[in-house]
């Protein structure tokens, strides 16, 4: 046996090894720092994460094809793939901070930094995972952690109860998906995820794809917990209302991407294009069921949104029809015909990409738009979207964030929404998938009308309180500037980050 | 083409609004008249940069005619796409995403330099008559500095991503001019109803674009020897993709595995009529009406100046220009859609008691003209087509600015409360009655210079164009259809005249619009910027003809006419 080499693996997780450092000095200045001074580690959790985004491209995986990828004894797989979303999930943790400090229940507590720190990790790993082992072990340590954030605060029964809804409906899932995993090592006796593809491509498989199938709903159910995709959703309105803002931002965002990230890995590996058991039986099951959950993600989170009052519920439900859009493009991957390897290749790679760049953009804008909800919500104490009449006067730069959040939610240039939904479309068509990209941009019309209808409340309605001005403390407004300005940039000029996200894509094939 | 000057002119007129109108969102709103400043002088550069192009294009037109005959001449594979590409003038051509092919590419042809000159008079005019707006003026006019910047661009595009991308940009500030400045009653509901009219006309046009770019890329990579050298299979251009719908990538049987169907069949009807929405196309029209009524004047002004337009064009462009054997199917049967506009518009028109609604259902009836113009399919009628887009846009702009003059003094525009305006607004009278004899089509204004070559092109195409429904077949019918649509010209006619008779020369109530005065001199300079043209291209319709033709006559001859 070949002897291990740490120093040859070790890149391979120095992001994880950073957030894990951080851990501990958050844990120890929590500790350490009198009452008074306790924003700091804010601050310090805030800049300490922003740096660590920056481990991913320092050690960063070789770009030689032929270069060893899985480490750790085939638990993480280091890949740009990997690369993308650990620097998504690190920078979504560093604007949680930022914006956590601004509000009074939250910005004292140096607990919170130290469990969205700890679920980060998680969620870091959780882009590299390359074992069924790892990816279980990825998944618990991101979610248990929101269940503690879901709960923070203690003294408010809506969070209380969205922290036991949470808990339940994701113990009940991770019980669904370990069932899976369990059948997928006891068909296979393996479990690296690459592993098991060459096993169910064996003859042992031939002619008898039941099984394969009632693991693959399994774990499609599994993940669909994760990513808020609807049938499997019912806790995402609640969780999102109840939770500290904060947290929500945190949730919509990281878990979902790198619950993504790992979706589009573990397909891509265990069950590719070349699997081949009763023709391709395998690539059009997981296509239907792939579509069908992307149809109703989105049909009804969009129309359900329609109805909603409160701006957290709107953006929950908003976000289910936004994981929706994204699983256009996870059934693209499967949907190309196996006549021409190469031109399949291609197209999946295209719509992992769109994949990957959609997580992106969607982080950013994500944030952005509970960054302002946070605000104007310690600022007035309420989350209600008719008070949200006149912020324009009230604070036009917030409006204007808001704004651009909403349009890039909404798929309107110059936002990245735009492109962000037309590299969908685009992968969809490419995979002949026409009648999927005709639901997605009908769906997109629906959604206009709520936010564009949020909009026009900032802008046009008017409110008793228009004289009132609403205070943009810096930190934010930078941290919120920033994010704004990197939404239009992705919507601009994609064109970097869009090569990334296929580079990443190739990888996956080498 | 030839070029008179190489700065990227194009650009600066789609980017100059652009960052002028993110610039004043960070003005002092205080400041008010520094903020109109600042958006007229926008404005009329961008007015002058428009004439620059237009009149540079226009000196020389009759090299780029002789370039195309030559062309033709010589025959050669694609012509059509050849003689399109010579009409281009002020390219700009840089990568912007190459994975998909996306690249940043604009220019102007024959059919697209009077609608820059038209939607910088347009804007000019727009600003002029938003002069005395002083609720969050600031908004306002950067809000409209961002719609003409999506307006030119969308113009001025020659990648369809590109196109799309301006095209979606234009409506969210449009949404925003009408939902936040326009009329009280009905601004919330007009402003969404046309918004989403839109945006699902062109969301599916989205869809039907991106598997006209896969089909145009499966058709290269199987004929490798066919793409243009240097270029890449998977492309948003729309050079390259006219250049293989010329070649036959769009009309290739067998498409979904029906032998009959080609994809230029089967997808034209979604992709022109989703644009069409945008031009007010029967029975897709019902956002118009409603919009330009809630909408402030300027908004009106621009929006059935120069947004309709987009709407043809763009139908013209991504629709018949790309995918001609669809067109040859399928206009034979939209061109009834177009009557409908002519003469449904037109009598609904006449029923109308608000004077706004007026002028937008006339609208309506104007733009069924143009769609007719584009169902002919020959030179003389598109030709018609072009005319009328630029000879409307100019006239309804004009209307909709002598609505607002008189709405802003009288307070009110219900048509039978009104009477005898010329009294204490001759202007605004004159300016209406010209307008009134342009849309009526009257000899020696330029309603006629668009109207005649649109009736003889139908005329000319009654013998060509067939319909085949099944096995039915209808032919000489476009004869009939123009005669009909001739009589929406009397009721055109007969609306402007009672109009004109009823605001402006009936009784005059001195008690109740005592305080009614004359209108100011930026008024008088909006009448003047949008009448003249009227009276000019009516009198010498040579300075846009034969441009409007050169633009056209690479389509026709993509559709194999004359």
């Amino acid at each position: 046996m070949e002897s291990f080499d740490y120093l040859r693996n070790l890149p391979a997780i120095a992001p994880e090894i950073g957030l894990t450092v951080l851990s501990i000095i958050v844990l120890f200045l929590d500790v350490y720092l009198p009452e008074s001074r306790r924003r700091d580690v804010g601050y310090i959790a805030g800049f300490g994460l922003l740096t660590l985004a920056i481990t991913p491209f320092i050690w960063g995986p070789s770009t030689d094809p032929e270069a060893q990828r899985l480490f750790w004894g085939g638990m993480v797989r280091h890949d740009i793939l990997a690369q993308v979303f650990k620097v998504i999930v690190i920078i979504s943790a560093a604007i949680t901070c930022f914006v956590a400090l601004e509000t009074r229940e939250l910005a004292r507590r140096g607990e919170f930094y130290l469990i969205v720190i700890v679920s980060t990790l998680g969620a870091a790993l959780m882009s590299s995972a390359a074992d069924l082992i790892m990816v279980f072990v990825a998944l618990e340590t991101t979610t248990i952690p929101l269940y503690i954030l879901a709960g923070f605060r203690r003294n408010d029964v809506r969070s209380t109860e969205s922290a036991v809804k949470y808990f339940l409906f994701g113990s009940f899932t991770s019980a669904l998906l370990l069932y899976g995993f369990s059948l997928l090592y006891g068909f296979t006796g393996q479990t690296n995820l690459y592993e098991i593809a060459e096993y169910l491509g064996s003859e042992a498989f031939a002619g008898n794809s039941i099984p394969v199938l009632a693991t693959m709903v399994l774990i499609v159910v599994g993940f669909g917990f994760k990513i808020s995709a609807a049938p499997f959703h019912f806790w995402t309105p609640d969780v999102y209302e109840g939770a500290p803002t904060p947290v929500t931002a945190f949730v919509s965002v990281a878990s979902k991407a790198a619950s993504f990230a790992l979706l589009v890995r573990f397909f891509v590996a265990v069950f590719p294009n070349t699997l081949i058991i009763d023709g391709q039986q395998v690539q059009a099951f997981f296509l239907q069921l792939v579509a069908a959950v992307a149809v109703i993600s989105m049909t009804l989170g969009n129309v359900v949104a329609l109805a909603q009052r409160n701006i957290k519920r709107l953006l929950a439900y908003s976000s289910i029809a936004q994981a929706g859009y994204t699983l256009i493009g996870v059934a693209a991957i499967q949907a190309l015909s196996l006549d021409d390897p190469a031109l399949a290749t291609e197209g999946a790679a295209n719509a992992i990409a769109a994949i990957s760049f959609y997580m992106l953009m969607y982080a950013f804008t994500n944030l952005l738009a509970f960054g302002v909800v946070v605000l104007f919500a310690e600022a007035t104490g309420s989350e209600t979207i008719a008070d949200l009449a006149g912020l324009s006067r009230r604070n036009p730069w917030m409006a204007l964030v808001m704004t651009v959040a909403l349009l890039s939610l909404a798929g309107i240039p110059p936002a990245a929404g735009f492109f962000g939904k037309f590299f969908l479309f685009n992968a969809a068509v490419q995979a002949n998938l026409v009648w999927l990209a005709i639901i997605g941009v009908l769906n997109s019309i629906i959604a206009l009308y709520y936010y564009l209808m949020i909009i026009k409340i900032i802008y046009v309605d008017r409110s008793e309180d228009d004289s009132k001005p609403i205070a943009f403390p810096l930190t934010s407004a930078v941290v919120l500037g920033v994010t704004a300005v990197i939404v239009i940039i992705l919507g601009t000029v994609p064109t970097v980050f869009f090569n990334w996200a296929r580079d990443a894509a190739m990888q996956l094939f080498s | 083409m030839t070029e008179a000057f190489n700065f990227p002119v194009l650009s600066i007129i789609v980017f100059l609004p652009i960052v002028v109108g993110v610039a004043i969102l960070f003005m002092d709103s205080k400041q008010r008249d520094l903020i109109r400043g600042v958006a007229l002088s926008t404005a009329i550069v961008l007015l002058v940069l428009s004439a620059f192009v237009y009149l540079n294009y226009n000196a020389n037109v009759d090299e780029l005619v002789a370039q195309q005959e030559a062309i033709l001449e010589d025959g050669g594979d694609a012509p059509a796409a050849r003689m399109f590409d010579a009409g281009l003038a002020y390219e700009e051509n840089y990568e912007w995403v190459p994975a998909l092919g996306i690249r940043y590419h604009v220019g102007v042809d024959g059919l697209t330099v009077p609608m820059v000159l038209l939607t910088g008079m347009v804007a000019v005019a727009g600003v002029l008559i938003s002069w005395r707006i002083e609720d969050r003026i600031k908004e306002f006019m950067a809000f409209f500095l961002l719609l003409v910047a999506g307006v030119y661009g969308v113009f001025v595009a020659m990648d369809l991503f590109l196109l799309f991308f301006f095209y979606e940009l234009a409506i969210f500030p449009m949404y925003l001019l009408i939902a936040g400045w326009g009329w009280v009653k009905l601004r919330e509901y007009a402003a969404m109803k046309l918004t989403l009219y839109i945006l699902i006309g062109s969301v599916v046009a989205l869809v039907g674009a991106i598997a006209l770019v896969l089909t145009a890329s499966n058709f290269f990579t199987a004929n490798p020897t066919l793409l243009p050298e240097g270029a890449q299979a998977f492309s948003f251009d729309i050079e390259q993709l006219m250049y293989a719908a010329e070649l036959g990538a769009f009309s290739q049987p067998g498409y979904l595995g029906i032998e009959s169907l080609t994809f230029g069949t089967f997808w034209f009807p979604f992709i022109f009529l989703g644009f069409a929405v945008l031009a007010g196309i029967f029975p897709f029209h019902n956002w118009s009406p409603d919009g330009h009524v809630a909408a402030p004047t300027a908004v009106s002004m621009i929006h059935a100046g120069v947004l309709m337009k987009l709407g043809a064009l763009t139908a013209i462009r991504v629709g018949v220009q790309l995918m001609p054997d669809g067109a040859q199917v399928h206009l034979p049967w939209i061109v009834f859609l177009t009557l409908v506009n002519v003469v449904y518009g037109a009598f609904i028109a006449f029923r109308q008691r608000d004077f706004k609604y007026v002028i937008g259902f006339s609208s309506v009836s104007h733009m069924g003209l143009v769609s007719m113009g584009v169902a002919t399919m020959n030179t003389i009628g598109m030709t018609g087509a072009g005319l009328q887009m630029f000879s409307h846009g100019a006239m309804t702009a004009l209307f909709f600015g002598c609505v607002g003059m008189v709405y802003d003094r009288a307070h009110t525009r219900d048509i039978p409360s009104l009477g005898g305006f010329v009294k204490r607004m001759p202007w605004v009278a004159f300016a209406f009655v010209v307008g009134g004899l342009t849309s009526m089509g009257m000899p020696g204004l330029s309603g006629f210079v668009a109207e005649f070559p649109i009736f003889t092109g139908m005329w000319a195409a009654s013998e060509n164009v067939v319909l085949r429904i099944g096995n039915f077949e209808l032919t000489n019918y476009y004869s009939v259809l123009v005669i009909i649509a001739a009589l929406g010209i009397v009721i055109t006619a007969a609306y402007v005249l009672r109009v004109t008779g009823q605001v402006f020369f009936g009784e005059f109530n001195e008690r109740r619009y005592s305080d009614v005065g004359d209108i100011t001199i930026t008024d008088r300079a909006i009448l003047l910027l949008l009448g003249v043209p009227l009276v000019v291209l009516g009198l010498y319709p040579n300075i846009m003809a034969p441009m409007i033709e050169a633009g056209v006559r690479p389509i026709v001859a993509l559709l194999g006419g004359m």
